[in-house]
């Protein structure tokens, strides 16, 4: 099962200037990818005071929420899931082979959308009273 | 063809699930951004609005569908990153079921989270 892909110079991480579209998407999927695992975990851990009663639950997600830092650390998961979310769609569309000869530009795309949408967000996720 | 990169074996088992799950995962991940965020502001979330979400069978089941798909999707990912950077032998052995464990795990956990949100225990 297990097989070598010839990525050219994507592992070799000083020749990033030289990096193409493709190198860059797949280097941005898989740190998004690692990010999105991460928080997983996390959330279920938090989500896990529901176990210790409606109070605890409560208390925990809106002090949590009151936090500056914790607002600016979902909106970076905001922007790491929607560009996962984007360069997925690129990533089906190039494997049932629509769109191949423009696989670097829909990744703009994804750069650029991903861009949007967060910016437009940010008043949402950072709106409310702080603690 | 164009320039393409990737971690996964095209055509095997764990690229076919990886991108059955994607498909999923693309809505039900936006459609949870846009619920916890948008709809209602994360700030605002106690127990007893998630125990009226959770108390809908049919948002349940999403959501610990969700739950699934995502932690095979992770744990998927992770190993065949693992495997692309070039592991075998008997570290790819332990990676793999310390990956399964820690799947198993999270599935399990997060069920338990899920019935008591929805009241069941």
């Amino acid at each position: 099962m297990s097989q070598s892909y010839n990525r050219g110079t994507v592992e070799d991480f000083g020749r990033w200037r030289e990096f193409s579209a493709g190198m860059w998407a797949w280097i941005f999927h898989k740190f998004t990818g690692w990010v999105l695992v991460g928080y997983l975990f996390t959330h279920i851990a938090v989500l896990s005071t529901s176990l210790g009663g409606a109070e605890l639950y409560t208390n925990t997600l809106q002090g949590l929420e009151a936090l500056l830092v914790v607002r600016f650390l979902e909106v970076g998961l905001l922007a790491v899931a929607v560009f996962h979310i984007l360069n997925g769609i690129r990533l089906l569309m190039v494997d049932l082979g629509v769109g191949l000869e423009a696989q670097d530009k829909s990744f703009y795309a994804s750069l650029v959308l991903t861009g949007a949408i967060v910016v437009a967000s940010i008043p949402t996720f950072l709106g409310g009273p702080l603690a | 063809m164009a320039e393409h990169y990737s971690s996964f074996e095209r055509g095997g088992r764990r690229w076919l699930f990886q991108r059955l799950t994607a498909v999923f995962l693309i809505g039900v991940l936006a459609f949870h951004f846009m619920l916890l965020h948008f709809v209602n502001h994360a700030a605002d979330i106690t127990f007893a609005g998630t125990q009226a979400r959770m108390g809908q069978w049919s948002y349940f089941a999403t959501m610990w569908l969700f739950l699934v798909t995502a932690t095979f999707h992770g744990v998927n990912g992770v190993y065949n990153a693992l495997v692309n950077q070039g592991i075998s032998g008997s570290q790819k052995t332990a990676v793999k079921y310390v990956l399964v464990v820690a799947g198993l795990l999270l599935v399990a956990q997060g069920t338990r989270v899920a019935l008591a949100m929805n009241g069941l225990i």
